[in-house]
């Protein structure tokens, strides 16, 4: 039975995948002037236009093109840039490295941080400690990502001079060395990723310590330290994966503005200079890796509390 | 019965009354301290943002120290407020007053913002109404195509709709209120749900009601109170959506002052320190987060006061 459901998620997946990829695609179809004429220019006499069209397959009908995108997509191969006429890959190539590399660290600090301080909280709930990890986590939510980053610049790498403001790889520093110069724009990731998560994992052991059998177990009495660490946590952990797997589909979104302020060469910058140059070709490339990420993540997410959920693992 | 009996005897039902799970929020809204200080700060931000224009020393594009533009970030001296030209917070990478600039910005940031956020209620309301009390079908394909619009991360979504149609303000405003006309769908969808189902709507429909009757005085009064005050947490993602845009330099296009892109434009005096060039910087970007804090700290009593359930029902 949950094994279907399982299955049944996957299967929504894929259709969401299929929707965000025919939108996407839909852009060129929607635009005014197509591939071959942003290529060519103004000058570009008919005949050349009709050649450079043949030969792109702008001919013939958009269903046909989108099965060929698509293919094109899948296989790796994902055309070519308008601006300077580079390949879209080896552009995303030399890019997506960065990305994975920040993020895969982010995700190491902020998922162990995330869930001590909100088992921390959950303990002591109304004490000074909860208190302020609430009211902290509240005011890191409502401010925008470049908020925390411009006052992390200000005060370490500017003030203090801790750490360099601007996150330049030239791709032969070693291991540590990254981490050094990647300082801020990783604290900026985990403290705005953390914040929702720790909400979250508080609100979570919160919700399990209402149920009776806590009530149980506060009754035997077991020291409440215990009940947590020993009772509530195993049962909040399908919520927590769950939250996790969501917040680092949020991180999909907070590297647009990380990597835009601190100049990081990864691919979130590169789909928004693409923006600004109205380099299509580009942006319907990154924005299908960024979107299948964030698809996949949700999807994650489901499963996780599908399958820790006994309740949901047999369905009426 | 004494007079005295009957006043008591209406204040024990009225305590019953208030116990009652679904009772209605009681209509004296009472703010605790920081409730008051959060509406105190937004109503200055709503102030500013309806009157700015006449309490700003300069006009937004006013270049006071014109001789200067460019020079700003190689002489720190240059963005220290000063006596002579009375700018307060020091002026900009252009020589404009960085004070005058974030009280126009007011008018822009909060004016799309709360544009776009009615477009969304507006448009995700009626829909989420219209889902929830028609057929299957049409509940059916309105849910596919928020599901569709939910799929995209909102910023990437907003990447790549400006990537194709170039930033505006109209273009901003639709494109937000879309973007959150999904969420307010769903909420309004699963709120109507839920008071279709009840006592009072079989009733009124036993009594022959018609749908129009049953949405407009059943439905919405019902829902109204758990909008609202979703209204202000949806207000508060726009204005952080938008001031992203802004920032990443696809929102509000100059010579516009909007506070999201004043961040950006003046970033490079950060290397200057405070007592340089920060202030441009920094003062846009605390502008916004005392509007979206306090927005949020409001949300957060009137919640509180309602008993918390209005927070579940908060997606």
């Amino acid at each position: 039975m949950m094994w279907n459901m399982v299955l049944r998620r996957i299967g929504v997946g894929i259709v969401l995948l299929w929707v965000v990829s025919v939108l996407i695609f839909a852009l060129t179809q929607i635009l005014p002037g197509d591939a071959a004429q942003i290529r060519l220019g103004q000058q570009a006499t008919p005949e050349s236009l009709a050649a450079l069209r043949k030969d792109l397959g702008l001919d013939k009908p958009w269903y046909i093109q989108y099965v060929t995108w698509i293919g094109n997509l899948i296989t790796g191969d994902l055309g070519i840039s308008n601006a300077g006429g580079a390949t879209i890959s080896s552009l995303i190539g030399n890019r997506i490295g960065n990305t994975v590399f920040m993020t895969a660290i982010v995700t190491l600090i902020a998922v162990p941080l995330s869930v001590v301080l909100g088992l921390l909280a959950a303990m002591y709930p109304g004490r000074l400690l909860d208190r302020i990890i609430t009211s902290g986590t509240l005011g890191l939510i409502a401010v925008p990502d470049f908020f925390v980053a411009i006052f992390l610049i200000l005060f370490l790498a500017v003030q203090l001079g801790l750490v360099p403001a601007v996150s330049y790889l030239s791709g032969t520093e070693s291991f540590w060395k990254s981490i050094y110069v990647l300082a801020l724009p990783i604290g900026t990731l985990v403290i705005v990723v953390s914040a929702q998560m720790i909400r979250m994992t508080r609100a979570g052991i919160l919700n399990v310590m209402s149920s009776p059998y806590i009530e149980m177990a506060i009754l035997k009495g077991v020291p409440r330290k215990r009940i947590i660490l020993r009772h509530a946590l195993f049962n909040a952990i399908g919520p927590i994966v769950n939250v996790i797997a969501l917040n680092l589909a949020y991180l999909v979104s907070g590297v647009v503005v990380i990597e835009t302020i601190f100049a990081y060469p990864g691919l979130a910058k590169l789909m928004v200079d693409g923006v600004q140059t109205r380099d299509i070709p580009l942006v319907q490339a990154c924005g299908m890796i960024f979107c299948s990420t964030y698809v996949v993540l949700i999807l994650i997410a489901d499963i996780a509390s599908i399958m820790s959920n006994p309740r949901l693992r047999h369905p009426k | 019965m004494s007079e005295q009996d009957t006043i008591v005897a209406e204040d024990a039902g009225r305590d019953v009354y208030d116990e009652l799970p679904d009772a209605p929020p009681k209509s004296r809204l009472r703010l605790s301290w920081v409730g008051k200080v959060s509406a105190a700060v937004v109503a200055l931000w709503i102030f500013l943002a309806l009157f700015g224009p006449w309490i700003a020393p300069y006009h937004e594009a006013f270049f006071i120290e014109e001789d200067a533009a460019g020079n700003y970030f190689d002489d720190p001296s240059f963005m220290l407020p000063d006596a002579s030209v009375s700018a307060y917070l020091g002026t900009d990478y252009l020589g404009r007053d960085v004070l005058s600039r974030i009280i126009w910005g007011a008018r822009t940031t909060i004016g799309i913002s709360f544009a776009a956020t009615l477009l969304a209620y507006f448009v995700g309301i009626t829909l989420g109404i219209a889902a929830a009390v028609a057929g299957r079908l049409t509940d059916a394909v309105l849910s596919r195509i928020v599901d569709a619009i939910l799929a995209f991360p909102n910023i990437m979504l907003g990447l790549i709709i400006i990537a194709a149609f170039g930033s505006s303000i109209p273009l901003l405003i639709g494109l937000a209120g879309l973007v959150y006309a999904a969420s307010v769908f769903r909420i309004a969808r699963a709120l109507g749900q839920d008071i279709m189902v009840q006592d009072f709507v079989e009733a009124a429909r036993a009594r022959g009601e018609g749908l129009w009757w049953i949405i407009t005085r059943e439905i919405l009064p019902n829902a109204a109170m758990p909008l609202a005050t979703d209204f202000g947490l949806r207000l508060v993602f726009v204005i952080l959506f938008i001031s992203s845009l802004s920032f990443l330099g696809l929102g509000v296009q100059p010579p516009i002052s909007d506070w999201g892109s004043m961040v950006r434009e003046n970033m490079q005096g950060l290397g200057n320190g405070l007592s340089g060039g920060a202030l441009a910087s920094i003062t846009p970007a605390i502008a916004i987060a005392t509007l979206t804090i306090a927005i949020n700290l409001i949300v957060d009593d009137i919640s509180a006061h309602a008993g918390g359930s209005l927070a579940k029902k908060m997606v």
